[in-house]
């Protein structure tokens, strides 16, 4: 340590001033992903079967859907924050670039595509609740 | 981009010289499962709610990847199944430990080393169960 003036080590900012943002976001939506994930492969777990209908139907209730989706955000912020990560360390050169620009593609595809087909299950599904 | 490196120059005390210990394994496991969450773990996430959202059919598919016909899993099933639970698990672990690395905690070699292990402990440990649930069930 011993980097920095007072004022800058106050701030805990680093050169490009929003390291500390990208990283505090990184831990919050961690701690979501541990509760938002683990909920999920307990319920998986408990489900009395794993037919269409008992699955659709868990799915449609109100309060798997919306955790669903959250679960959604959650961990594409997380893994789109990680997998950049990644990608800086062990790519220094244009590949780098080409890299960021397709998982933000990919992280965008996969979120726009999962909360689609949560809300077509949960307004379309005729099945009972398990 | 700008920092292509100068092959001239020397590298740094790179990974070859140090003897592997729990730490370093646990660090490089905390990326590689979650990069194969990311990848894998999201692709079979997406396939499975994008099944279910087009109906029944294409939900059997989905099932008929993984499983048998008896509806018991198959070994794709099992490698898939437990290779994402169990990579859930140690990141999982591995993510709490590093949120007391990130506070300045648990340096000190002995407790550093101790709960590099303790996430291998548990990670096994919390995947036996999950799946010990999961099969005691299917089996009644």
């Amino acid at each position: 340590m011993g980097n920095g003036t007072r004022l800058g080590r106050v701030r805990g900012l680093g050169s490009a001033h929003e390291g500390a943002g990208e990283w505090w976001k990184h831990k919050v939506s961690a701690g979501s992903n541990l509760l938002l994930v683990l909920w999920l492969i307990v319920s998986i777990a408990l489900l009395p079967g794993y037919d269409y209908a008992t699955v659709a139907g868990w799915i449609a209730q109100p309060l798997v859907a919306v955790p669903l989706i959250l679960l959604v955000l959650s961990v594409t912020f997380h893994f789109r924050h990680g997998l950049q990560v990644v990608i800086e360390d062990y790519q220094h050169d244009e590949t780098r670039f080409v890299l960021i620009v397709l998982l933000e593609y990919f992280t965008i595809t996969v979120r726009v595509l999962a909360i689609f087909a949560i809300l077509k299950i949960a307004f379309t599904s005729t099945g009972v609740a398990a | 981009m700008a920092n292509v490196r100068n092959t001239a120059r020397p590298l740094s005390p790179h990974l070859g010289i140090y003897k592997w210990g729990p730490h370093m394994a646990v660090s490089i496991l905390h990326r590689a499962t979650g990069s194969g969450m990311a990848t894998v773990g999201t692709g079979l996430f997406v396939w499975w709610l994008v099944a279910l959202a087009y109906g029944p059919d294409a939900y059997a598919t989905f099932q008929d990847v993984f499983t048998l016909q008896n509806g018991q899993l198959n070994i794709l099933g099992y490698i898939v199944g437990i290779g994402m639970s169990l990579s859930f698990f140690q990141h999982m672990a591995s993510g709490v430990r590093h949120l007391f690395l990130d506070a300045g905690a648990n340096f000190e070699l002995r407790s550093n080393k101790r709960s590099a292990l303790t996430t291998f402990a548990f990670s096994i440990l919390a995947t036996a169960i999950f799946w010990v649930v999961l099969l005691e069930k299917a089996h009644g």
